[in-house]
């Protein structure tokens, strides 16, 4: 099994008909992923490459039974996108759009909690579960399916530990990356309480940055609603005290939310922290090992 | 984007939010202008994003014309560093104001808080110092709470929490009121943070911003045309301010390895492991995603541009970056720019081969590949 993206994702692509769009979207479908519509205003009627386009996320709905939504679309219209895809009954929505802006976020991130719908992102590279779909741009070639669960806030960070897990023979169930803005759709706790519940999960790899407390949450969570085994990775031990690190997500202010915190905070729940991305996919193969 | 005080200042102006009467000004004759504008005592007042001005000589007041030339001459151009050791800032502009008469100082702002998804409001009749040592001494004078989604922050809200700061009885209205209209400008301006430390009484019961910190979500920035005009000049050293030219994502370190990853997140374990290797990072530098040649081209000339760097790491992961398009970059800036140190470079995922390919045909002297992100850190930190 795999959380979030399956067999059963039905996707309709916002911004399909864009040049990045339509590349990933593209490459989605040749995966294997179910690709049921583009959707770009006063383009409906269009296709591209035999992928229908509608004008409207609830016409996408409507006609091709579309149940999870990626959008692709420029940041000053990504969050009314998200908005329709919510208002469209949608229930997962993917936001791969980089540059949102925060309070859009903020008045977004509540409207999916009050109709429910499950939304991942923003500025992140999506979802995918190995040998059943993939929803966004993570390069698939560098993951094999298998029972690895890993969530990170970061996309290249993700690739390099996937290879790793590869070249030692370990597969991934699924990989989410969650984003690096200050408000996403999804948390670690959120996003490690899936992989939980997932029969096809057996170990859980989250990979985190510096700032925020996002960790440090997902450390209580771990203890007192997680039986999986969890291996971290937290990125930004060298990191000077308030300088942002390109993300959003990356900033220390004072003396919480620096790497060595959020280590500290997850060792003392018992989640094993590697240094560097080699020795957490080390950490990771070790456990995968112990528990078969 | 963080903005200066006095940025802060003319943006709570326009939003209503009292401040002492003020001007900004660049060198000495300016502000002793100013001073004369806004009559004596008056403050003259660093203008750099840093706590810690007062201790380290950036405030003087001023009773006269020559103290306002004085402190201007000695602020003007002086470096601060903060109480962290952050810095220096050099400061370029100082802030001229009225100098006011203070019954009582409290503190007040208004943040996004980002665990919990909302807007939190904070007042404390405990101003002056800093957030964390009034959370520290005393936790329950800093009165805390979250605007709930839907509910809005309006004058009963706003009075409700004066009342439970223990603000004195006779501010609380006027304390709502201004807090309110923080409240408007942290919607209106896309703040994430707005903070008044002190916000005073005055001797004559009048609640005003004596101080002011402003952040600005820069993905905002697109609506707010006036603002994104606003540059901080003292707080970017030339590299950053090369960096933002180029359109780089850069931040510069005290070490002597140059760096450039692709992604945040690996580009800060990038620094991770070359400090594990015994190394110390002179930058980070995040090439961001699909880089192009060019895009790399402009990244090693800011990398370069910084005379303490002795040797380049390369850490690149293609996913939607190909790693053919960062070797074009390489061999192109080896042609056009005067690169000078060794480099080392570790190219995997997306095109890595073709990528490995042509640097290997170009033949560059003084370029070294390895095969991982682990063996690349401990190679350039032997070189550097």
């Amino acid at each position: 099994m795999s959380i979030i993206v399956t067999d059963d994702t039905k996707l309709a692509i916002s911004g399909l008909t864009g040049r990045e769009g339509s590349f990933h979207g593209l490459r989605n479908r040749d995966y294997g992923t179910d690709v049921v519509a583009g959707v770009t205003p006063k383009k409906g009627g269009q296709d591209v490459d035999g992928i229908p386009i509608f004008d409207t996320i609830a016409e996408a709905v409507e006609e091709r039974g579309a149940n999870t939504s990626m959008i692709f679309v420029p940041a000053r219209f990504a969050a009314s996108a998200i908005e329709e895809a919510i208002d469209a009954g949608i229930g997962t929505v993917i936001a791969i759009t980089e540059g949102i802006p925060v309070h859009d976020m903020l008045r977004v991130y509540w409207r999916a909690k009050e109709a429910g719908a499950r939304l991942i992102g923003p500025n992140c590279p999506g979802v995918l579960s190995p040998g059943k779909a993939n929803v966004g741009i993570i390069p698939a070639h560098f993951f094999d399916q298998g029972s690895v669960g890993v969530v990170s806030r970061s996309g290249t960070l993700t690739y390099q530990i996937g290879k790793e897990l590869a070249q030692a023979g370990v597969g991934n169930s699924s990989i989410v990356g969650m984003g690096g803005d200050p408000i996403v759709g999804s948390d670690f706790i959120d996003i490690i309480g899936w992989f939980e519940e997932d029969d096809g999960t057996e170990l859980i790899v989250m990979v985190g940055e510096i700032g925020g407390d996002a960790e440090e949450r997902a450390a209580e969570f771990i203890s007192e609603h997680v039986s999986k085994p969890v291996v971290a990775y937290i990125a930004g031990f060298t990191a000077p005290p308030g300088k942002q690190m390109g993300h959003a997500g990356a900033i220390i202010s004072g003396s919480s939310g620096t790497a060595e915190a959020k280590a500290e905070a997850l060792e003392s729940k018992g989640v094993r922290v590697g240094r560097n991305p080699t020795e957490t996919a080390k950490l990771a193969v070790e456990a995968v090992g112990a528990a078969a | 984007m963080d903005l200066l005080e006095y940025q802060g200042k003319q943006l709570f102006a326009k939003h209503g939010i009292p401040v002492p009467d003020g001007r900004p000004a660049g060198d000495v004759d300016t502000a002793v202008a100013a001073a004369e504008e806004v009559g004596y005592p008056c403050v003259v007042k660093a203008q750099v994003q840093i706590g810690g001005r007062g201790k380290a000589g950036g405030i003087k007041i001023a009773g006269n014309r020559d103290e306002a030339q004085q402190h201007a001459e000695a602020i003007l151009g002086m470096d601060i560093r903060g109480p962290r050791g952050e810095g220096p800032f050099k400061v370029h502009e100082v802030w001229v104001e009225r100098a006011s008469e203070i019954d009582a100082e409290y503190y007040a702002s208004i943040i996004l808080d980002r665990s919990a998804k909302k807007v939190m409001t904070m007042l404390s009749a405990m101003g002056g110092m800093n957030v964390e040592e009034i959370a520290e001494k005393d936790p329950a004078a800093l009165v805390k709470r979250h605007v709930e989604p839907g509910n809005g922050f309006d004058a009963d809200r706003a009075r409700r929490l004066a009342a439970d700061a223990k603000l004195d009885d006779d501010v609380l209205d006027q304390t709502a009121e201004l807090m309110v209209k923080v409240y408007e400008l942290f919607n209106a301006e896309d703040a994430t943070l707005v903070e008044i430390n002190p916000l005073i009484v005055t001797s004559d019961r009048k609640v005003i911003a004596l101080d002011s910190k402003l952040t600005i979500d820069n993905s905002a920035l697109f609506r707010h045309e006036e603002l994104a005009e606003l540059r901080d000049v003292s707080a970017e050293d030339p590299q950053e301010r090369l960096a933002k030219e180029k359109g780089v994502t850069y931040v510069k370190l005290d070490g002597n390895v140059g760096i450039l990853g692709n992604g945040a997140g690996l580009c800060m374990a990038t620094l991770d492991v070359v400090a594990q290797a015994g190394g110390e990072p002179a930058n980070f530098l995040d090439a961001g995603g699909g880089s192009k040649a060019e895009a790399i081209v402009d990244a090693l000339e800011v990398i370069t541009s910084d005379e303490k760097v002795t040797a380049i790491l390369f850490n690149i992961f293609g996913g939607i970056t190909r790693c053919d398009e960062i070797a074009k970059g390489i061999i192109e800036a080896s042609e056009r720019i005067e690169i000078g140190v060794p480099m080392v470079v570790r190219l995997d995922g997306t095109n890595s081969e073709e990528g490995l390919g042509l640097l290997a045909e170009a033949e560059l002297p003084d370029l070294h590949v390895e095969k991982t992100m682990l063996g690349a850190a401990e190679r350039v930190v032997e070189m550097a």
